[in-house]
């Protein structure tokens, strides 16, 4: 009797992973398809070959979004992670107010966070370009951060710095040779983590983008608009070949993302 | 006291989120009680008609449409999570199977929406293989509706519901279901009587997890929902550009961030650790 209520969780876990798995294998297998329709009539590799060579704006919107990425996730992940160093190891004044302004925009819905910056760079006349979508970037992605590299340093205690005190370390020499080095498997999470929200993300960008400055993501949504299209389904299977190289790669980071 | 190292080292992320987070939605909140200028934008003066606007009976019904929608993927989604997550928990193969949760997590979101255009759009597959086998002779209707946007909602949050109740089952004492068996609890009794109550906060952060990027979505039902009965976000989204209401556009955001605070605190007000809740 125990036995088949366990095989019940399986049968819904199962369930899931052919929910998961099915669309993602039907698109591999049709960016392999010679004609144009989701109707296979024979393999054939035209959609790669059109893709990687005659397909330079999505190219272009590639490069804009690894641009934004890199940059955006370099400066979360610098003061989210001094953010996490100041609110796990002193005490002081505005840490309530930190701590409750950085949990907000987690949980907030996207498109709050989008129409509210847009609607301040029109006030403030900033054009919008890939750096207004850099600024949006590294705002969504410093909470995530935060709270990823504080989970890291969760494992310590404070006596790490009292000991570093008494063996007559300054504050400086403590956060560079202490807790800096502690928080390195927090800080690349917290990297990580940056780099993926800020290549997937479709709606903050929507609203803080400017002419000429179309991500990856954009540029996908303009051309579903326009229904099924091989060529995205050729994108479609790189991009999940990516994304199963990553997810395999950084595995020893999950406790501190998840 | 010396000098509090505490502050220096927040001081970037608070200017920074001070700058680029409180700034925007104040102004998002003056905005919504100003006069809306028919050229975009505001005229400064005071104004409550955002607000009665948002007691006309048309968004009142798409108040009540976002509801449903995300009250059914949320109700859709546990029903998947839970089991899984329990089967994941207690599996031999743990690290695989978060593997395979975490792909899906990972792969980026249009892609995963476009997938399910590929599939159940009307030249996608499941209408070109009925189709082709002469099972029918037009094409069947599956996007475009409420359904297709709870369908691709539950497909992109179910990893959000999982991980969460992954994380806390594993750490769940299962000798206290054997327990609770062996002195008499039925099957049922002990998972509704001992698992549920053990793992509550695990349920509660998968809930928020679903519910609240569903009730706030946009992309989902923008790209696969109906366009006549659309959700607050997508309505935001109309009033700020096409419609030039920036006063009501500032004014459903603001809804739908009380909505989300209010959801955030009830479901929290229990939990010790705010942190835990990521």
């Amino acid at each position: 009797m125990r036995k088949k209520s366990f095989s019940f969780s399986l049968f819904v876990f199962v369930l899931t992973m052919i929910f998961f798995y099915t669309p993602i294998i039907i698109l591999f297998v049709f960016s392999f398809n010679s004609s144009k329709t989701m109707n296979w009539q024979g393999f054939s590799l035209v959609w790669y070959k059109k893709l990687f060579t005659d397909s330079a704006d999505i190219w272009r919107s590639f490069g804009n979004s690894i641009i934004v990425a890199l940059s955006s996730s370099a400066v979360a992940t610098f003061i989210g992670t001094l953010g996490a160093i100041g609110i796990r190891w002193y005490k002081f004044r505005s840490k309530r107010f930190i701590e409750i302004i950085s949990y907000l925009p987690l949980v907030l819905p996207d498109i709050i966070i989008g129409v509210s910056l847009l609607i301040m760079f029109s006030l403030v006349k900033i054009k919008l370009s890939l750096f207004t979508i850099f600024l949006a970037h590294a705002t969504f992605n410093i909470p995530y951060v935060l709270f990823i590299v504080l989970s890291r340093l969760d494992e310590f205690d404070s006596t790490i710095l009292e000991a570093a005190k008494d063996l007559g370390a300054s504050e400086i020499q403590t956060l560079l040779k202490v807790i800096i080095p502690i928080s390195v498997p927090g800080i690349i999470a917290g990297f990580l983590m940056s780099m993926t929200l800020s290549l997937d993300d479709f709606v903050i960008t929507f609203f803080v983008s400017g002419p000429g400055s179309s991500t990856l993501p954009l540029h996908i949504y303009s051309m579903i608009r326009f229904g099924v299209s091989p060529v995205i389904n050729a994108i479609s299977a790189v991009m999940i070949i990516g994304t199963i190289l990553l997810a395999v790669l950084t595995r020893r980071f999950y406790k501190y993302m998840f | 006291m010396k000098v509090n190292y505490g502050t220096k080292y927040s001081l970037p992320m608070l200017i920074w989120l001070t700058l680029l987070f409180i700034v925007p939605s104040a102004i998002i909140i003056m905005f919504s009680f100003m006069e809306k200028n028919q050229y975009g934008g505001v005229n400064p003066v005071f104004s409550l008609q955002a607000f009665k606007d948002l007691m006309n009976s048309a968004y009142f019904k798409i108040l009540l449409n976002t509801i449903y929608i995300a009250v059914m993927s949320t109700i859709f989604t546990l029903l998947l999570a839970l089991p899984s997550a329990y089967y994941m928990a207690r599996s031999k193969y743990k690290s695989f199977l978060m593997l395979l949760i975490i792909i899906p997590f990972w792969t980026n979101f249009l892609i995963r929406v476009y997938a399910w255009i590929a599939v159940l759009g009307n030249n996608g597959f499941i209408n070109q293989f009925l189709l082709k086998i002469g099972l029918i002779k037009d094409y069947i209707g599956m996007l475009y509706n409420n359904n297709a946007v709870i369908l691709v909602m539950v497909y992109t949050y179910l990893p959000y519901a999982i991980l969460p109740l992954y994380a806390i089952i594993e750490k769940f004492d299962f000798s206290l279901l054997e327990a609770a068996r062996d002195l008499g609890a039925s099957k049922s009794q002990s998972v509704f009587r001992i698992l549920i109550p053990n793992i509550k906060s695990g349920i509660i952060t998968s809930l928020l997890f679903t519910f609240i990027p569903a009730f706030g979505n946009y992309a989902i039902p923008q790209i696969i929902g109906d366009k006549n009965t659309n959700m607050l976000g997508t309505v935001i989204a109309r009033e700020l550009t096409t419609g030039r209401n920036w006063p009501l556009a500032s004014a459903i955001s603001m809804l739908l961030t009380l909505v989300t605070v209010i959801g955030v605190l009830v479901f929290t007000s229990k939990q010790k650790n705010i942190k835990k809740v990521i």
